[in-house]
């Protein structure tokens, strides 16, 4: 029973932290059929900074709740500076060419801002554990968890909540839905497609960051932290359907589920798991779960 | 048309490096195995970018081949090193055979992730696995040639030379011929090459087999080379990253090519540690979009250029 | 021409959700035909190509080709049987010269067994490669890459590609669409003069009525699916209902503009 619990609220959170940083990944390839590698520096980054922050208003003494305000401010800092550059310096120029070859060109990106990391914050780790203190923990059901933790599944839901409201809600959904369907024809209706992709890269960011701060101060925030992300965001993002928000979100699930499984149950299958799924979805469903509608262009 | 030279040229550089190869310091030759040995995997790869298709998964048959023979050592004591890449070889092309009745059917982005799907499906096996090395990996032993033991890296280094030269004069053969073709052919247009009564899946297939095969057979020399095998510099996804950047650098011009970019890569590579430890990544990614932007047809166009100014 | 219709197409239907592009069509074609297909925009023409060739599967119905069954195969085996076509936006291999092109064409049909790993550069296929540029008087742009050709030539060149199979019946979806009105005239006299040789039925969409007048012996009119009309030219092109759905009242009372019916 305890196992259970306890698989399940691993799996919920980490569920939650995949789909933070997939999300954004998601929206981006769905709008600008680009697959970015940059969104594991948006992470990196995103953790970098806060971290960063968080240690040193702690050190001048500010209260420990004002690691949240960091956290966020952080967020939104590094997705729309490093959005805004790296959307109006590269990715501008590179829009008529092959999908294969912006992920090549947005991951010798990601080696260069993976190196600048260093430069800025030196090699030594940082650890940002003053939000995670100041929660302390809670017992649920006989296990004791670290409340913070448990928060990722609300940020998560509330994240979910937003992108949905704004793609159905909001004129800016319809417009971004429209281009999403067919860029010529969104174009040729006088929609502004520049705009609206260096608007959608930047949210993108913002939630790639995002991930990336909210999970500083629960890890030790080393170089090369990202490596890892971004693999695990791509299975999710193809497992759901590359473009698809709800796809994301099924995928975050399952991969976040299927892991804490693997974790309690056969750690030797812990990563093996999670490809298995991504290929074998890819397999059987070649445009994952959710793949967007497209239209007839012959 | 002007004669193509690249067999000749490519004659004359492996006596070269046959016979200098003597001569030069152990250090060089390592860095010339490491950069001839991971050409083979570059030259598979340029045939699959030929065809339009990019995989960001090859660390899985650079796996495979590596880990056949650490395995094989570890378990048989096979150390001969032709038995050691014969059966990488096969191993690879096994695999690549079955893999491929799947990729075939998918192109672009997809192909990429999917390939990218298996190859973390081994490596997640290989670092959770006890019995395959774990993350640690395993030592190899240094090869025998049909029961000759000799001393020193001399003869590895003319093997991987000598299979160079064999796989890329076989490779520009095959892309002279209908099948090779078939390469820029599917890439512009799938839909005519079914017009013109030919199977686009079974020509990508064939292409895939190559390519796992010429990387299986890299990812074997390299453990012989090397002396060892590991996870995280042979499979992770890194390390087909790494693949496809020296394709790129390379470029898709001459199956000398590989050779020419592996080699300078790994000598970069060397002297960047030395000089500027904390920036290697950077100077990789930099090339990587200095290249994308600026020198499409890779470090190759810029020979291409030289030997024509020669003329 | 008498004897068993080299095409039998029967009962064909294709439906997209609630469109249907194609409703219980049937043709009989004999050997040594040329016919026209003429219908307004979004008629069902390239449907009916596509299915008979095998791009797409018909909902339901048969299509034969010399008495035996081919519905449904891929292109690759209709092709093989010896169906080519054309298409409405020229396939061609663009970053190839047009020389390149055919050749590698030739090379593609001819690649049972080991011819695969032959040389393609062999002086039996560029031979013919030469030869089969200058009969569609493409010769002059030899190293031109396809990319760049004019519209014209690149019809030219996709049709000599698709004959290059030497097929007993060929589809020509638009040939001269996209192609200034002084020229089509020329252009279908290449390809119809470059034809002849080969001694192949030849089906061809068409929205200029002049060039269906002048080369067609059978007009087969497409509405909504439907084929209203399938009568020899002269007839066709006054029977009431090709005038109304079709053609416009108007034809051949005034001219109309150069290009208006030029498609997208
Ligand atoms: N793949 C498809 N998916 C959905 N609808 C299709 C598809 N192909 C054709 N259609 C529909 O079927 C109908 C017939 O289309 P088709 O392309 O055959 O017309 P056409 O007679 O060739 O017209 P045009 O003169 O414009 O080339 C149209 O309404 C078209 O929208
Ligand atoms: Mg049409």
């Amino acid at each position: 029973m305890e196992t259970l619990i306890t698989i399940i609220l691993d799996g919920l959170q980490y569920s939650s932290y995949l789909f933070i940083v997939s999300v954004g990944l998601t929206i981006t390839f769905g709008v600008m059929k680009i697959l970015n590698v940059t969104h594991a520096s948006f992470y990196t980054w995103g953790a970098y900074t806060a971290a960063f922050f968080i240690g040193q208003f702690s050190e001048m003494g500010w209260p420990d709740a004002f690691g949240f305000v960091i956290i966020l401010v952080s967020a939104i800092a590094v997705g729309t500076v490093l959005g805004y550059l790296i959307e109006r310096g590269l990715l501008r120029r590179m829009y008529e060419r092959d999908e294969v070859l912006i992920v090549l060109a947005t991951f010798g990106l990601f080696l260069v801002l993976e190196d600048l990391i260093l430069l800025v914050f030196g090699v030594n780790p940082y650890f940002a554990y003053q939000p995670m203190a100041l929660l302390e923990s809670v017992e649920i059901g006989g296990i004791t968890r670290d409340v913070y933790g448990l928060t990722l599944i609300g940020v998560a839901a509330l994240v979910a909540v937003l992108c949905w409201y704004g793609l159905n809600r909001t004129n800016w959904g319809k417009l971004l839905t429209a281009v999403i369907y067919d860029r010529e024809m969104s174009e040729a209706m006088g929609i502004n497609v520049t705009r609206v992709y260096v608007v959608t890269f930047i949210i993108g960011a913002v939630l790639g960051a995002l991930g990336g701060a909210y999970i500083a101060p629960t890890v030790s925030v080393t170089p090369g932290f990202g490596v890892d992300v971004i693999v695990l965001s791509f299975a999710v993002v193809v497992i759901g359907g590359m473009g698809s928000i709800p796809g994301a979100l099924i995928g975050s699930i399952v991969v976040g589920l299927m892991r804490a499984v693997a974790v309690h149950e056969l750690p030797e299958v812990e990563l093996f798991v999670v490809f298995a799924i991504m290929a074998v979805v890819l397999v059987f469903r070649p445009e994952g779960l959710f793949a967007p509608a497209k239209p007839r262009k012959i | 048309m002007s004669r193509d030279r690249t067999i000749p040229g490519l004659t004359v550089a492996l006596a070269v490096c046959a016979i200098g190869g003597y001569f030069i310091p152990d250090w060089l030759m390592n860095q010339m195995m490491f950069g001839f040995a991971r050409a083979l995997a570059i030259l598979g790869l340029l045939v699959l970018w030929r065809t339009g298709l990019v995989s960001f998964g090859h660390a899985l048959y650079f796996g495979l081949g590596a880990y056949a023979v650490a395995l094989l050592d570890i378990n048989l004591g096979i150390s001969d090193a032709f038995v050691r890449l014969g059966v990488a070889m096969l191993v690879t092309g096994g695999v690549g055979t079955l893999l491929g009745f799947i990729l075939r059917n998918y192109r672009d982005i997809f192909f990429a992730m999917l390939s990218l799907a298996f190859s973390m499906v081994l490596y997640g096996i290989l670092v959770k696995t006890e019995a395959l090395g774990s993350t640690d990996g395993f030592t190899v032993s240094p090869p025998t040639f049909l029961s000759a033991a000799p001393e020193g890296k001399y003869p590895l280094f003319v093997l991987i030379c000598v299979f160079g030269w064999l796989a890329a004069v076989l490779v520009q053969g095959y892309l002279r011929s209908t099948l090779g073709r078939l390469t820029t052919a599917v890439r512009d247009n799938e839909i005519r090459v079914e017009y013109l009564g030919y199977s686009v899946a079974r020509a990508i297939h064939i292409k895939y087999v190559m390519s796992a095969v010429l990387t299986g057979a890299a990812g074997a020399l390299t453990a012989m080379a090397l002396g060892q095998v590991d996870p995280d510099s042979m499979v992770n996804w890194t390390a087909s990253g790494e693949l496809v950047f020296v394709t790129i650098l390379s470029g898709p011009g001459s199956v000398a090519a590989p050779f020419i970019g592996s080699l300078i890569f790994e000598l970069l590579r060397t002297y960047a540690f030395e000089l500027v430890p904390h920036a290697w990544q950077m100077i990789v990614g930099g090339t990587l979009l200095a290249v994308i932007f600026f020198l499409p047809g890779g470090i190759w166009s810029l020979f291409a250029r030289a030997l024509k100014a020669d003329k | 021409m008498s004897g068993d219709p080299i095409l039998q197409v029967i009962d064909l239907q294709k439906t997209f959700g609630a469109v249907v592009a194609a409703k219980d069509i049937n043709i009989d074609v004999s050997t040594g035909e040329v016919i026209g297909i003429i219908g307004a925009n979004g008629a069902g023409k390239t449907t009916f190509v596509n299915m008979v060739t095998g791009y797409l599967k018909p909902s339901s119905g048969t299509i034969r080709f010399e008495g035996r069954d081919i519905t449904g195969k891929p292109p690759r085996l209709v092709t093989q049987t010896g169906i080519s076509r054309s298409f409405q936006v020229s396939q061609v291999f663009t970053s190839m010269t047009v020389y390149d092109n055919l050749l590698t064409a030739l090379a593609i049909t001819d690649s049972r067994g080991f011819n695969a790993l032959r040389p393609i550069q062999r002086p039996d296929l560029t031979r013919r490669c030469e030869e089969t540029l200058v009969r569609y008087q493409i010769d002059q742009y030899h190293d031109s890459e396809a990319s760049t050709l004019p519209q014209g030539v690149r019809k030219l060149l996709d049709i000599a590609m698709a004959m290059v199979s030497k097929p007993r019946i060929l589809l020509l979806d638009e040939p001269t669409s996209g192609v200034s009105a002084e020229e089509k005239f020329n252009i279908m006299d290449i390809i119809m003069g470059a034809l002849k040789a080969d001694q192949v039925t030849v089906l061809f969409i068409e929205h200029d009525m002049e060039i269906v007048e002048r080369y067609v012996s059978r007009v087969v009119a497409f509405y909504q699916g439907e084929v209203i009309c399938d009568k020899p030219p002269e007839e066709a092109l006054i029977d009431s209902r090709v005038r109304e759905f079709v053609i416009g009242e108007e034809y051949p009372l005034e001219v109309r503009e150069a290009g208006s019916h030029a498609d997208h």
